[in-house]
């Protein structure tokens, strides 16, 4: 079954680079696509678009990992991102950032054993007049305060596993 | 021409030059670490990266900025200040800073004495770690037999990715990460082992530190000469002796085979021997295969198969032509398969106690070595090989005067060869011997002019019609991978038609070799190597392989015929589809 | 409506949007209500608010009352909001509410005249002139209608029915417009270079950088949510007078709305004629394309921009060759910020000695700043260039919440500078700013008091530069790390008066020598605080204090010994039972309690639980 599934995600790749009207320098374009089909770039991806691209394997890993919106390990079902641009910074985000590692369980950057939550510092987000700002996958919270963070954690503790 | 100030000394300089070749060529010197030109070779690394050649430059209005020499062309009017106090702390600061992010195991560094980062310390009078802070961590990859990479060393000059990917195309390195961990790596962080790397070693060649270094094998050979039960025979390759003086300070281009053979008597080797030998060997059976390759309307065209980073690139990059390189084994593992049944009989030696050991200009032969189809009997063909470089620092380590040595000649039964074989150690050489002796085949007899200078040069891709008795023979050369590449894809696609083609990895063949001393960004360095080698060619009396006198013993004895059912068996070998990782 | 082929054909549409979708531009006998639906709305719950809106108009009906999404209206402090335009003239803002404040916004304000809590009288944009925000809260960027109705696209006309390539680019350079991306070069001597430099396949191509990567900075975000239009225009305007005939968008994976609103203008220009082929019955093609960016800060800078267009790691080049020479591709490219694009219309349909009247003579125009940190506005403002740092702080941006005096003003993001308090009556322009060690930048302006910390703040900034370095040059790669190591150490308390010296050193050494401005400028942040707040430096490395109470390392919890009757409470909430008892209180058998300072990990749990409030921090 996962195998199956697998397939179908390769396929569905594979038909957009098909479509696309060039391959010179799409790589960061496909990059974009595969993280958004597979949730991740593993090696198996990075290699499959290196093939299919025509371009050393060794240049994909490159690009992959100088771009941070791009990443190697599986996410949590629930990615809690804090906003890290300076007028959160000022207003208090690093605390933020610490409770939600303590509230979590992992430090930045990583993601729960049960795969529940993965927490990450983020780039300013630019909605600087919200600060401090968390995101929890799509979802924004605004002037957030530290006492907050063990409620917007329990919420989505609360929605477990199914998203 | 354009007029620049210099340091206040107004000149005249050629347009369209760097403000580095302008100082230079006015014998001013602007210490460099990144930069490196052999446009011959189409290696350009001109990517201002390390900012250790910064120049103060000086605006009409008096103001002034700094401008890496490298990469800032002149223009008519530059005024150019390159040891201002200005200029001169921001070079130290760069070294400094690399030193912050050095391991300081200098002592213990292969390239110790030979380091350009080390150089650039002492120059500039560095006394102390002034910016000592975290390091970025690597990991030390030892995984292959022929190379190490020490990321930690590395200094992020880029000369190795540009070698990998432009001149040798073959793409194995690429910069990853960002910022202070930035590195040249491979592929997901793959062991070398696990990547489409040839083994070339172009990326040591040019390599300014320790970072990209040859595994060493020369603790193992010591323990080999010093068992008792074993018999250590030699051999040695032409570009080593053409090269090998260089270590010793010798001028360029020196032949030292004398010397050469001396030293390796003394460092305890039981027999010395010549690959030169086993080259004639390798002529006689890809000679033969291609005659008949030709007559009986086999595959063509046919590709040396001498170079075993060829071989590997060929392996990952093109799987689907592994049908026309010959199929002879390269001349170092014919030596071997013949030594351990040929000569080991005629010297009573067990096969089993006999070690191979080959002196070398590559370390791609280290690998090849091991490749477990280079064996006959499960006895491999060749058990070690060592590097120019490793010779040189055994003969240093075991005190030998090398300059001093007297001349001694080769053991015989393998240790005879022709000029053809000696050409081998250069772009184009093996491919002219390989058509001094088929066109003699072919004609009937041997041929009376042996000189096909048509073939020879230092141009990337050559080719070239010779007449070989009736046949009109077109052969086509490539060296440097890149070049190699260009000519398989024409081959793949139909664009070009050849007869044989030779390929070598490194750009100049052996002589370029990426175990060979270092030379720098020196080119000429490199013709003057192969220079030697055709004037030595010139000198020996017999020039054809098949006249070999030991040659057409080991036929007579043992062989029988080229192609023959033994020769088969011991000489050729077969070919692995790899992925192009 | 078919596609627009003629300036006539566009008129035509002009009126008809006038007259239908977009009649709420210039009919004042309706009320509208423009919902701010930009990111920062958006994620305060607006689309809920609109929703509420509509819902409760359409319940009630409501007449002659219609609901307009906009894009920024610039308040960001007071988001969700609701602009109210009545027909009378008046206009009131309801601001702060949510789906439940909606509705009675409908039943109670518009239907009773009841004005709640939320509704606050307009306060005007005062000092602000707007020149790149000028259609930013008055349009429905997700309506090609409304832009046209404002006279969207008639520049372009202008341009290609009545304006040669060197007129254009004539024009622009008269305008005096520089560069807002940050180093303010003129924009019509860039658009020049693109037109003389050919190369031999004749392809040339116009980038528009929306990788707006400063913390705290969001007014090109705004400007491609609130207008998106006002950008693909100046970049086919950009191509006419280049010569080029496709233009590419880099902005940010962060921007999904942005990339949305752009997508969906860049559909619709095309489905009327307004990119494409032929556009508007003359020989001129233009297409414009969107690519992502993938996080990271460099490719701001526009060579790394290049890279990363070319699918590579976003290093950036050497220069010479400029990108007007080899850009994209190796091919003349020509490259100019969001907001500089968003001016080029307004200058070729107004004039260039229009756009002089605004700005200084130096510097003509306009500026928008994204006002950020502790200031009562947040938000999104555009002055003319050469007004006072103080004016915005104070008149703009009503001054810092909480009493609290401000310390500095942050300008120019990471590759600016701190300016102190003193120099406040700065007239900001390129070369002022540039004059007292900061820069213009993008326009982030990051607004600081007294409980900012210079050397946290300076260490923040180079926290983010390590972080975003390419690692290509030496100066950047190890340079930056050392510098941000120096200042880590001097806010843990473990730096030295050397220390300081270093950083300058260092700092200026790395200017000197960087390949790229991200390196350039990066010691900006450190080197201008070092010259206006020496003070604190000096506090951190002799006194061993933070004055402003930042550094937690130098923090020391006390108990004042007069102020402790024993109650126990702070031991008992102590985490790493720090907290010991030593001599009875006199009159009290309780005992007074000290803190251990080499167990006490400044946590600051004991401070709040003190009835008496005798625990100090110094």
């Amino acid at each position: 079954m996962a195998q199956t599934n697998e397939k179908a995600l390769y396929a569905q790749l594979d038909e957009f680079i098909d479509g696309l009207p060039t391959l010179q320098g799409a790589l960061i374009t496909v990059l974009h696509k595969a993280q958004g089909i597979f949730g991740f770039l593993p090696v198996e991806v990075q290699n499959h678009v290196a093939k299919k691209l025509d371009i050393p394997a060794s240049k994909v890993y490159g690009v992959v990992t100088f771009y941070s919106y791009f990443t190697m390990t599986k996410k949590g079902k629930y990615r809690v991102n804090i906003c890290m641009g300076t007028a959160c910074f000022v207003l208090g985000a690093g605390d933020i950032l610490n409770e939600f590692a303590k509230e979590i369980g992992v430090q930045s950057g990583g993601t729960t054993e049960d795969e529940l939550f993965s927490l990450d510092a983020l780039r300013c987000v630019g909605a600087c007049g919200l600060a401090p700002v968390v995101m929890v996958n799509e979802k924004v919270y605004g002037k957030v305060k530290k006492d907050d963070v063990k409620g917007i954690v329990d919420e989505f503790k609360a929605k477990g596993g199914v998203a | 021409m354009a007029n620049i100030t210099l340091n206040n000394v107004k000149l005249q300089v050629a347009d369209g030059i760097t403000v580095l070749e302008a100082a230079r060529a006015n014998g001013v010197n602007i210490p460099t670490l990144c930069h490196m030109d052999m446009a011959d070779i189409k290696m350009i690394n001109k990517v201002g990266t390390c900012r250790v050649c910064m120049v103060e430059v000086v605006n009409p209005n008096g103001s002034s900025w700094l401008a890496p020499a490298c990469a800032t062309d002149i223009w008519d009017g530059m005024v150019i200040n390159t040891n201002t106090p200005r200029a001169i702390k921001a070079r130290r600061t760069m070294v400094e800073l690399f030193i912050s992010n050095h391991p300081k195991d200098c002592l213990a560094c292969e390239r110790n004495r030979n380091c350009e980062l080390q150089d650039l310390a002492a120059d500039l009078n560095i006394r102390d770690d002034r910016y000592a802070g975290k390091m970025s961590k690597h990991t030390k990859d030892t995984s292959s037999r022929s190379l190490i990479r020490d990321p930690e060393k590395c200094v992020l000059c880029r000369r190795c990715e540009t070698m990998c990917n432009e001149v040798q195309t073959v793409g194995v390195y690429s910069a990853v990460n960002r910022g202070l961990e930035t590195t040249i790596g491979t592929a997901f962080d793959f062991p070398m082992l696990d990547t489409a790397c040839t083994f070339c070693g172009q990326c040591i060649s040019v390599c300014p530190t320790g970072a990209l270094t040859q595994i060493s094998n020369i603790g193992e050979v010591w323990s080999e000469i010093n068992n008792p039960d074993k018999v250590v025979i030699v051999q040695t390759a032409p570009a080593v002796r053409v090269a090998l003086g260089e270590e010793f300070n010798m001028p360029v281009g020196t032949r030292v085979t004398g010397k050469m053979v001396a030293a390796l008597r003394r460092l305890g080797f039981d027999h010395v021997y010549d690959t030169d030998f086993a080259a004639d060997l390798t002529i006689m059976e890809e000679a033969h295969e291609l005659i008949d390759r030709v007559k009986n309307g086999g595959t063509l065209p046919m590709l040396t198969s001498c170079c075993p980073a060829w071989v590997k690139f060929i392996e990952h990059q093109f799987p689907t032509l592994l049908d026309i390189p010959s199929s002879c084994k390269s001349p170092h593992e014919m030596f071997g398969a013949i030594a351990k049944t040929y000569l080991a009989e005629k010297l009573g030696v067990d096969p089993g106690k006999m070690v191979v050991v080959s002196i070398m200009p590559c370390v791609a032969k280290k690998y090849e070595a091991a490749r477990e189809e280079l064996a006959n009997d499960g006895n491999a063909n060749v058990d070690y090989v060592l590097t120019t470089r490793e010779m040189a620092s055994m003969l240093r380590e075991a005190g030998i005067n090398f300059n001093s040595l007297p001349d001694e000649d080769f053991d015989k039964v393998m240790g005879e060869s022709s000029g053809a074989s000696v050409i081998f150690g250069t772009t184009g050489g093996v491919i002219e011997a390989a058509v001094r002796t088929a066109a003699s085949w072919l004609g009937g007899e041997t041929i009376k002019n042996v000189d096909f200078k048509e073939l020879r040069g230092m141009e990337g891709i050559r080719e070239a019609t010779v007449k070989a008795g009736e046949v009109e023979l077109k052969i086509g050369i490539a060296h440097g991978l890149g070049n190699a590449r260009t000519l398989l894809e024409n081959i793949r696609d139909g664009k070009c038609q050849y007869h044989a083609i030779e390929i070598m990895a490194c750009p100049g063949g052996c002589v370029g070799g990426g175990g060979q001393p270092f030379y720098g960004n020196d080119r000429t360095i490199i013709a003057a190597r192969a220079k030697s080698l055709y004037a030595e060619d010139e000198a020996k009396q017999v020039r054809c392989s098949h006249e070999n006198a030991e040659i057409k013993a080991l036929y007579a004895e043992f062989l029988e015929k080229p192609g023959s059912h033994k020769a088969h068996e011991l000489l050729h070998t077969q070919y692995v589809k790899r992925d192009k990782l | 409506m078919a596609k627009v082929k003629s300036i006539s054909d566009l008129t035509a549409y002009k009126n008809a949007a006038l007259a239908g979708d977009s009649k709420h531009i210039v009919d004042s006998s309706i009320t509208r209500l423009y919902v701010g639906m930009a990111t920062c709305g958006v994620a305060a719950g607006a689309a809920d608010v609109m929703a509420a809106l509509q819902e409760e108009i359409d319940k009630n009906g409501v007449k002659n009352t219609i609901v307009i999404p906009t894009g920024c209206i610039g308040m960001c402090y007071a988001e969700p909001m609701v602009e109210i335009r009545h027909p009378d003239g008046k206009t009131v803002f309801a601001s702060g509410i949510n789906a439940d404040d909606a509705r009675k916004v409908v039943t109670d304000y518009l239907m009773q005249k009841q004005a709640g809590e939320f509704i606050k009288p307009n306060v005007g944009y005062g000092k602000q002139v707007r020149v790149a925000l000028r259609n930013c809260g008055n349009i429905n960027p997700e309506n090609i209608c409304d832009y046209v109705a404002v006279g969207g696209y008639e520049a372009l006309a202008k341009c290609l029915t009545s304006m040669s390539r060197e007129g254009v680019i004539e024009e622009m350079k008269k305008s005096g417009l520089r560069g807002r991306g940050g180093a303010g070069f003129p924009t019509g001597v860039k658009w020049e270079f693109g037109f003389k430099n050919n190369s031999p396949s004749g392809k040339k191509y116009i980038l528009c950088n929306a990788d707006e990567g400063d913390p705290g900075a969001f007014m090109d975000r705004a400007i491609l949510e609130g207008d998106p239009h006002s950008v693909l225009e100046a970049m086919a305007i950009a191509g006419y007078a280049v010569g080029a005939d496709e233009g590419v968008i880099y902005t940010r994976a962060e921007y999904p709305l942005a990339v949305e609103r752009l997508n969906i203008a860049i559909g619709q220009a095309v489905e009327k004629g307004l990119l494409g082929e032929g556009i508007m019955g003359t020989d001129f093609n233009f297409t414009i394309s969107i690519s992502m960016g993938a996080g990271a800060f460099v490719c701001g800078e526009e060579t790394a921009l290049i890279n990363s267009l070319q699918g590579q790691r976003g290093e950036p080049r050497l220069r010479p060759p400029f990108p007007a020479q080899k850009g994209l591709w190796y091919e003349p490219t020509v490259n100019n910020n969001v907001e500089t694009y968003a001016m080029v219309p307004a200058i070729i349909a107004k004039g260039a000695d229009w756009f002089r009247t605004i700005g200084t003579e130096r510097t003509p125009g306009t500026k928008v700043f994204a006002l950020a940190g502790k200031i009562n506005n947040v938000g999104l403002i555009e002055v003319p260039i050469g007004t006072t740092l103080k004016e915005i702080v104070y008149e703009v941006g009503g001054g810092l919440p909480g009493g609290k005096a401000l310390k500095s003003i942050q300008t120019g993001g990471p590759s600016g500078g701190c300016i102190p308090v003193e120099l406040q009556d700065t007239p900001v322009d390129f070369e002022t700013l540039n004059a007292i060690g900061s820069m213009m930048g993008s326009g982030g302006m990051v607004v600081l008091d007294e409980d900012d910390c210079m050397v946290n703040i300076a260490k923040f900034y180079l926290d983010f530069t390590v972080e975003e370095s390419c690692g290509k040059c030496t100066p950047c790669r190890i340079g930056n790390t050392r510098l941000y190591e120096i200042l880590d150490k001097i806010t843990m308390g473990h730096g030295t008066e050397q220390d300081l010296v270093e950083l300058r050193q260092l700092g200026e050494v790395i200017k000197d020598t960087s390949l790229c401005g991200l390196g350039n400028s990066a010691p900006n942040p450190v080197l201008s605080t070092l010259n206006y707040f020496m003070d604190e430096y000096k506090a951190h490395v002799i006194d061993k204090k933070c004055p402003a109470g930042a550094c937690t390392d130098l923090l020391t919890y006390k108990v004042v010994p007069a102020k402790c009757f024993g109650c126990t409470l702070c031991a008992r909430v102590c985490p790493v039972n720090c907290i010991h008892t030593v001599d009875e209180i006199v009159g009290n058998n309780k005992k007074l309690h000290v803190i251990d300072q080499n167990e006490c990990i400044k946590c600051g749990a004991c401070v709040p639980k003190c009835p008496t409030k005798a625990i100090v921090v110094e």
